[in-house]
Formats: structure tokens, sequence, C-alpha cells
């Protein structure tokens, strides 16, 4: 069990960098021309919307790790 | 560097000492006035006052006043100011039990001074990859970084000793972390926080003769998330905090709902005769870390504090690991 929690704890660190990784190569370099005042904010809007897909795929690959690392403690 | 010294013995020595010396009359006038809860964790009938919130607060504000006398730094009065709201937060919950929603919609506010002094920069820094500008985005990490914060450390304090044990360990992970990275002001700002969890440690620590409480909980937290959006830690901070995330993400996943652990029926964890922690088979009780820890077999509750801290020393050296994987790029 206490390893499990540990690889856990490891596997979350590595999804952090990889995230951080796809943001920073993907989304950085990233924006949105042709619409005047309006592309800061369309980018910004586009840039939030990824963010948000990304940290849910986190959660949602975080709940199937989950399951399966623990698989034989949470029977409940 | 050297003239940054004097200031951070002279602020560590005020967090530590005024916590030291302020518990013991906190809890002489806590038990005068019967504010005691009973430790469910103890064969006998004990009763330990809570909340220990003004002892941290005062420890807090001590120091940062200490600091601010030689920096004169917006930041210093952003922690201040952040970490008093999150305190007042929490006393009210202290004394009057809130929804599952007053806390992290209230500590919404604590993250208000951040903004409006502009003490801020809209850059995210990963590891290895360098930063990313998100001005809007960031906003709403400001946003939700200190009620996360806050409710983490809040959903972690379930044992004696725990919660101001778990804090000593992260908090000095993230101020080694701001050295390596040579933001040396705001390691030195940040280093208060463990003296504070380290002194309220002594009292809090099995068995308990202090709880902090929510408003002692959501002080900490909170000050903690001020230190890695002031110091651009924000991805380092989250390392360092991930055992309690874990709590906090078991928690949620299982409960599907924001809800006040007092309102759940179901117990994750009960007793055996000798009084240990046993994980329980409840399928209505949420999937907890500790009733994980417990999965493999009943433990003492010190023993489960420790395995806790171990966590944590872990995800303290991750987070050390970030900060000079920060400083690299690919």
């Amino acid at each position: 069990m206490k390893v499990g929690l540990f690889g856990f704890l490891f596997i979350m660190w590595i999804l952090i960098i990889t995230g951080g990784g796809i943001l920073v190569t993907i989304l950085g370099p990233f924006s949105i021309n042709g619409y005047g005042d309006f592309d800061w904010i369309l980018t910004s809007g586009f840039k939030a919307i990824f963010a948000i897909i990304l940290v849910i795929a986190w959660i949602l690959v975080m709940s199937k790790l989950k399951n399966w690392i623990f698989r034989k403690e949470i029977k409940y | 560097m050297t003239e940054l010294i004097i200031p951070a013995i002279i602020s560590c020595v005020a967090a530590f000492f005024t916590v030291y010396f302020m518990t013991p009359p906190l809890i002489k006038f806590l038990q005068k006035r019967n504010f005691s809860v009973k430790d469910v964790n103890k064969k006998d009938h004990i009763m330990v006052v809570r909340p220990g919130g003004p002892s941290i607060i005062a420890g807090i504000i001590t120091s940062e006043i200490v600091l601010y006398i030689f920096f004169q730094s917006n930041e210093i009065l952003v922690i201040m100011i952040t970490s008093f709201i999150a305190f007042v937060i929490g006393y009210v919950d202290d004394r009057k039990v809130m929804s599952g929603w007053f806390k992290p919609v209230a500590l919404v506010i604590a993250a208000t001074p951040i903004i409006l002094l502009g003490t801020y920069d809209s850059n995210l820094s990963f590891p290895l990859f360098g930063s990313v500008h998100i001005p809007v985005l960031y906003l709403g990490i400001i946003i939700f970084m200190i009620p996360i914060t806050g409710n983490t450390i809040n959903s972690i304090d379930v044992l004696n000793g725990v919660a101001s044990g778990f804090m000593i360990i992260v908090s000095f992970s993230l101020s080694i972390a701001l050295f390596i990275l040579q933001n040396y002001q705001m390691a030195i700002i940040s280093l208060p926080l463990g003296f504070v969890s380290l002194a309220f440690y002594k009292f809090h620590k099995i068995p308990s003769k202090i709880f902090p409480g929510d408003s002692g909980a959501l002080t900490l937290g909170a000050m903690y998330g001020s230190i890695a959006i002031l110091g651009h830690v924000e991805i380092i901070a989250a390392v360092a905090l991930l055992p309690a995330v874990i709590n906090s993400f078991l928690f949620l996943t299982s409960v599907k709902r924001i809800v006040e652990h007092r309102q759940i029926k179901g117990k994750p964890v009960e007793h055996t005769e000798d009084f240990k922690l046993k994980a329980t088979d409840d399928k209505t009780a949420p999937v907890t870390l500790v009733r994980l820890i417990l999965a493999s077999g009943p433990l003492s509750e010190k023993q489960v504090g420790h395995t806790i801290f171990k966590l944590a020393i872990f995800s303290g050296i991750l987070a050390i690991i970030t900060a000079f994987m920060t400083g690299a790029s690919i």
C-alpha cells in the first residue's frame, strides 16, 4: 500500500511536468491575429480553454490510475 | 545576500517564540471557556481545546511586521492581509458550523489583495520547458490557488500533529526551493511559515494539547498559497503539497461533491479493541489518504501520522528536484 502511494505521488509529479511541457511548447507560442484589439482576448480565451481541458484530462487520468493502483484497496 | 541574514534570523525567532509563548495562555483561556472537542482517536474521554488559529496568526503577523520594517515590500503586506482574511474566515467556521461551500467561496476574498496590489507575475514557470505568459488565465489561478491550498491543508488536519507537522516539511521545502531559484527575499519571507508551524507542532503533536481548528489550518494554507504566487513557484508549491492534494482528490472523487466532513454519514476509519485505527468497508464513506494508508492493516495514530510525514518528505524532495529543473532548460 505504502509503495502504491509513493508510486501514485511520483506519477502525479511526472504528469505535472509533462503537462507543463505541453503547455509551454504548444500553448506558449500560440497567438491569434487579425482581430485588432480583440487579438489578446481571443488568444487568452483559447489558452484558458486549452489549459482547462488539460486539467480535466489530468484529473481523468489520475482517477483511472487511482482505480488501477488501489484496485485491491478500493473495494468499497 | 548577507544583508538578508539579520532580518531572516530576527523574523524566524519572532515567529517561533510568538507561537511558543502565546499558545499555553491560549490553551488556558480556551479551557476556561470550554471551547473543546472530544479527541475521537483516544480510548479515554479526552477533550482538546480549539482553535489554535489566534496564536498561529499572531506568529505570522509579528514575524512579517519585522520583515516589513527591513524590506517595506508590498509582498509582505499581501501575505499578512491574505493570511489574516483566511484566519477570520476560519474563525467564523470554528465558532459556527458553515456549509461545505462557505470556506472555498469565502477564501476567494483572501486572494483579492494579491490582485489589487498587483504583486503577481503573469508568467507561469514550468520545470525544464520554461515559462508561459497567460495574463487572463493567471488571474483564475490566483483566485483558485488560495481556496485550494487553504482547504487542502484543512482537509489533512485529521490526526494529532499531522497538519502542523506536514506544514513544517512542505513550507521548509518551499523555502529551500526559493533559495535554489535565488529568490532570496521571498525565501526569507517564507521562512516564518515553517517556524510558526514548528512552534505550534510542540503543542499539536500526539497527544495534542490544542487543535489548530479551521482558523489555524486555513491561515497556514493561505499563507503557503500566497508565497507560491508571489514567489513565482506555483508548480513547485503544488508538488510539495501533493500528499494533501491526493487526500482532497480521493475525497472529492469518492464523494463527488463539495461537502463539510461533518455532513458525511459513512465513517472511513474505525477503531480496533486496542484503539488502533482501521479502514472500514463502508461504501458510503469517502476514500481518504488515511483510509488508503490503513488498507493494509490497523495502525496506531502515531504510525499513520509518520506515514503521512514520509509522504510529505518524498514530495518535498520532488519539489526541490523540480526547483533545480526549473532553473535548467531543455
